[in-house]
């Protein structure tokens, strides 16, 4: 059986309060109460998810789009960085 | 008990202690500060064990919070102890303000914050300032208001020390200065009284203009400081940020993006009066 790619879904606007200030940006995190510093692409994904849930490949087309990058090498980049903001529960992971 | 009472900034203490000595000790030193009628925090200055009062006299540092493992200091000490007590009130309890760890002084309505690790100078630094046109606001906490963001004094005795005593005994008069306290953990500590005008305005706010990273011991030089670096360093130099949730944040990152900060490294206190001023003329 052929399997489904990983969806994820980031949380509702309001638990996110996110602050760029130069090359890296910050994230509060209201849900847990945690502060978050953290580099491109991390803002880029976010900026990048809606209230719907998408894959890794999903984003890799929205940003090659907007940054005229290989979204083939971009997406297991994403893959990877959505993995870990799913560890730190700034994005939720639906498991098809 | 003997007791003693003083407003520092927003914050009332009560002073509690078996001892006379440290009482009056802080009576004296306190002498211009205000009353107030209700307190905010309790210290307790007790002694380790009952014989302990009288025989090698140690004084157990206790209050509204205590550290468990707190080293007990000599009676010599206990002006320290005090002060050691009432910062950790501040640390442990408030929530009024964002607290960073930082001396600050004013000119003109704006605020210079200076933060750094102990050895820094920036106690040396706000002291210095102080007594020369800058109205001290405080050498141990800076308080943030997590609205306007504003800093708010808390003026308390500056705590000098080791060649800091000597570079200050020079300029301010012998009857501003508390009791030498050799051997401590921090080396030799002498306590220094603000000028009255930091006491007198001590309800007045500034707004912060530049923040300053000291290091003493090195050559003369500056560097900037970027937003994420200060922001990092300053929730280290924070004992509150993690309590204050979403207003601390919101403090925290409104001060990082509006108050340019800068890294200084200088030799001796005529270095970095140099610097401050300069940068002060540039930036603020």
């Amino acid at each position: 059986m052929l399997a489904l790619p990983t969806t994820y879904l980031r949380d509702d606007n309001p638990q996110l309060i996110i602050e760029p200030l130069d090359a890296m940006t910050v994230i509060y995190h209201r849900r847990s109460g945690m502060t978050h510093i953290v580099a491109e692409p991390v803002p880029q994904i976010l900026a990048c998810m809606d209230t719907a849930p998408v894959t890794a490949a999903d984003i890799a087309r929205r940003i090659a789009d907007t940054f005229e990058v290989d979204d083939a090498e971009v997406e297991a980049v994403i893959a990877a960085r959505l993995e870990e903001m799913a560890e730190l529960g700034i994005v939720e992971r639906i498991r098809a | 008990m003997h007791e003693f009472r003083v407003q520092v900034g927003p914050a009332g203490f009560r002073i509690g202690s078996v001892w006379e000595a440290p009482i009056r000790t802080l009576a004296e030193l306190y002498r211009d500060y205000p009353t107030p009628t209700i307190t905010d925090y309790s210290v307790r200055l007790e002694a380790v064990s009952p014989w302990r009062r009288y025989i090698r006299p140690s004084v157990a540092i206790n209050g509204d919070y205590m550290l468990p493992d707190a080293a007990p200091l000599p009676l010599t000490q206990a002006l320290l102890a005090a002060e050691m007590a009432m910062n950790l009130q501040m640390a442990l309890g408030w929530r009024r303000h964002l607290l960073l760890h930082a001396s600050a002084v004013e000119k003109d309505g704006k605020a210079l914050i200076m933060t750094g690790e102990s050895g820094s100078g920036k106690s040396t630094l706000s002291a210095m300032l102080g007594h020369m046109g800058w109205r001290f606001m405080g050498d141990e906490f800076v308080l943030l208001d997590l609205v306007t963001g504003e800093a708010t004094p808390f003026p308390r005795l500056i705590s000098l020390k080791n060649e800091a005593i000597d570079a200050m005994q020079a300029q301010v008069a012998a009857d501003r200065f508390g009791p030498l306290m050799c051997g401590t953990p921090k080396g030799d500590i002498r306590h220094l009284v603000p000028p009255r005008d930091a006491v007198q305005s001590m309800g007045v706010a500034a707004r912060p203009a530049l923040l300053l990273f000291p290091s003493f011991g090195f050559q003369s030089a500056v560097r900037p400081v970027a937003p994420s670096e200060v922001f990092a360093r300053l929730t280290q130099a924070s004992t509150n940020y993690v309590a204050l949730g979403e207003a601390g944040f919101g403090a925290l990152t409104g001060f990082v993006k509006g108050v340019p900060a800068r890294a200084i490294d200088y030799r001796n206190g005529d270095e970095a009066l140099t610097l401050v001023n300069q940068l002060w003329d540039d930036l603020a």
